[in-house]
């Protein structure tokens, strides 16, 4: 357990019995937890409830597989996690109270989704969530600002300035991303070795 | 909190506003000026009736953003504790009451896209500042008032006039009830529900949202209980080695209060937790009447929210 207050915790995926309409937004490893969501619900559950797919990563048949798991939810396949929160951004836009929103799988594609949720008014407490898969993390540089996607090392090397960052477990909710601090400001000419932290 | 923190002001106006509601103003009668609030806000009031102190939570009303004068709204409870017949019967203009700073428990909730008032009866109070604060925003709200009837419902054309089409009445005599799963359904994404009047009522709105399938973050509520009567018994205190009495209309902490002993409060309706007290032991059964302690806290008894809080019994021992 981290001792950053800030470290989001996810406590698992639980089906609103009240919700007029459930919209998931999960990742392939996510999929695993929304098909037990399903199965702890009640049938009329599954028939609310819409899911928005990033399937990242995953070749055709894998996402027919899931997409036929996932039954009698309806599923929206898209390409990855920005055509996903794309499309709930979109869902989003007309939605009316009543609505659930729940996300899992990695921490970016959660913090995504809480993020968008904010947006539109969703008190990120009201997002249920479940962590599922790589620990892979988005980071933003504390000096240039700038975000690095997909980071399992730490340190990293920012992606926008060069800077190496300490990952760090502090995080945004605003930005739906870790803090990276220079780890060698003041010996610039010694680089600590990439660990792989956020396999 | 202690007594330094209460101020003293003076009765400049009471107004019948309602059967059994009168409105009172209140001016600073100290050198400082009153102090700012926001939307929701309430005083404690401390009234010295000639056998015991009593303390009554009491919403102000006027607009925050006027501070020469505070406003509150008492309701004539018939057969209460005395708080209320106190404010009636031996308050008037020129009167001195010690008044706790604002303090605000019922705040609206900044994020909000949109806010739904529901008030029943008295229940209107914290809702006339909290209207002035969104009003000023720019903030988009809609009240739906339900009262008994028309001479029970204070302030219902004051209302209108000010805020028109966002009031909404109705009148029990009528045979109007709130609409209230109408009213709920396809609102915004980013609603708000506040709900403010008697208990059964708050209850039914919470049950009416939660099954509409709001989330609970939306849905916000501020009840005033008297503390239930009930029958004296003996508090023991383990720090300050004293026994206090409490008597049948009082609570465990009137009752400290009136023995000088300085207990810990702020909402004095069993909600907020400040005043949560370790029970060291007790001769009796715990009748817990706040919503802060978690059922399984209640049932191990070692716990006591004292200002609502009371036993059948003979004693209960506490660390204080």
């Amino acid at each position: 357990m981290s001792t950053i207050k800030s470290r989001p915790i996810y406590p698992g995926l639980s089906p609103d019995p009240n919700a007029r309409r459930n919209v998931v937004v999960c990742d392939a490893a996510g999929a695993e937890a929304v098909v037990e969501l399903l199965a702890r619900a009640d049938g009329e559950f599954a028939g609310r409830t819409s899911v928005v797919l990033s399937s990242e990563g995953l070749f055709g048949k894998e996402s027919e597989s899931i997409v036929e798991r996932l039954k009698p939810a309806t599923v929206e396949t898209t390409a990855g996690l920005v055509p996903a929160i794309d499309r709930l951004k979109e869902i989003l836009a007309s939605a009316t109270m009543g609505l659930r929103l729940y996300a899992a799988g990695s921490e970016p594609l959660i913090g995504s989704v809480v993020q968008a949720g904010a947006e539109n008014f969703i008190d990120p407490l009201s997002v249920r969530t479940e962590h599922r898969g790589s620990l892979k993390r988005r980071v933003q540089c504390v000096h240039c600002k700038g975000m690095t996607e997909n980071v399992t090392t730490n340190p990293v090397k920012c992606a926008q300035c060069g800077l190496l960052l300490l990952v760090r477990d502090h995080y945004s909710k605003r930005l739906a991303a870790f803090q990276g601090v220079c780890i060698n400001a003041e010996t610039p000419d010694e680089s600590p070795e990439l660990k792989v932290e956020f396999q | 909190m202690t007594a330094s923190f209460l101020r003293t002001v003076r009765v400049a106006e009471v107004e019948p506003v309602a059967s059994r509601i009168k409105r009172f103003r209140l001016v600073s009668a100290d050198s400082q000026p009153l102090s700012e609030f926001s939307g929701g806000s309430h005083v404690t009031v401390c009234m010295k009736a000639p056998d015991r102190l009593i303390r009554n939570p009491y919403s102000l009303m006027g607009s925050p953003s006027d501070t020469s004068s505070y406003q509150i709204s008492v309701l004539k409870v018939e057969g209460s504790r005395g708080g209320s017949e106190f404010m009636h019967e031996r308050v008037e203009v020129g009167t001195e009451l010690e008044i706790s700073e604002p303090l605000n428990l019922f705040p609206p909730a900044k994020i909000a896209r949109k806010h739904i008032l529901v008030a029943g009866g008295i229940g209107i109070t914290p809702f006339m500042s909290m209207m002035g604060e969104l009003e000023a925003l720019g903030a988009d709200f809609e009240l739906h008032y339900g009262v008994r009837s028309l001479g029970d419902g204070a302030f219902c054309k004051l209302l209108e006039a000010r805020y028109g089409k966002r009031i909404h009445v109705y009148l029990q005599d009528q045979g109007q009830l709130i609409p209230l799963e109408r009213v709920l359904a396809n609102q915004p994404l980013g609603s708000h529900m506040y709900v403010c009047g008697p208990k059964p009522m708050i209850d039914w709105a919470l049950r009416t949202a939660t099954l509409a399938g709001w989330p609970d973050e939306n849905i916000h509520s501020e009840q005033f209980n008297a503390p239930p009567i009930g029958k004296p018994f003996v508090v023991k205190l383990t720090k300050s080695k004293r026994e206090v009495r409490v008597g049948g209309h009082q609570s465990i902490l009137e009752a400290l209060e009136q023995n000088g002993i300085d207990a810990p409060f702020l909402c004095r309706g069993g909600a907020c937790g400040q005043c949560e007290t370790s029970v060291a032991a007790c001769d009796g059964f715990i009748e817990h009447n706040d919503h802060y302690l978690s059922d399984a806290e209640k049932a191990s008894g070692k716990k006591i929210m004292i200002c609502m809080s009371r036993i059948s019994g003979d004693a209960i021992t506490l660390d204080l």
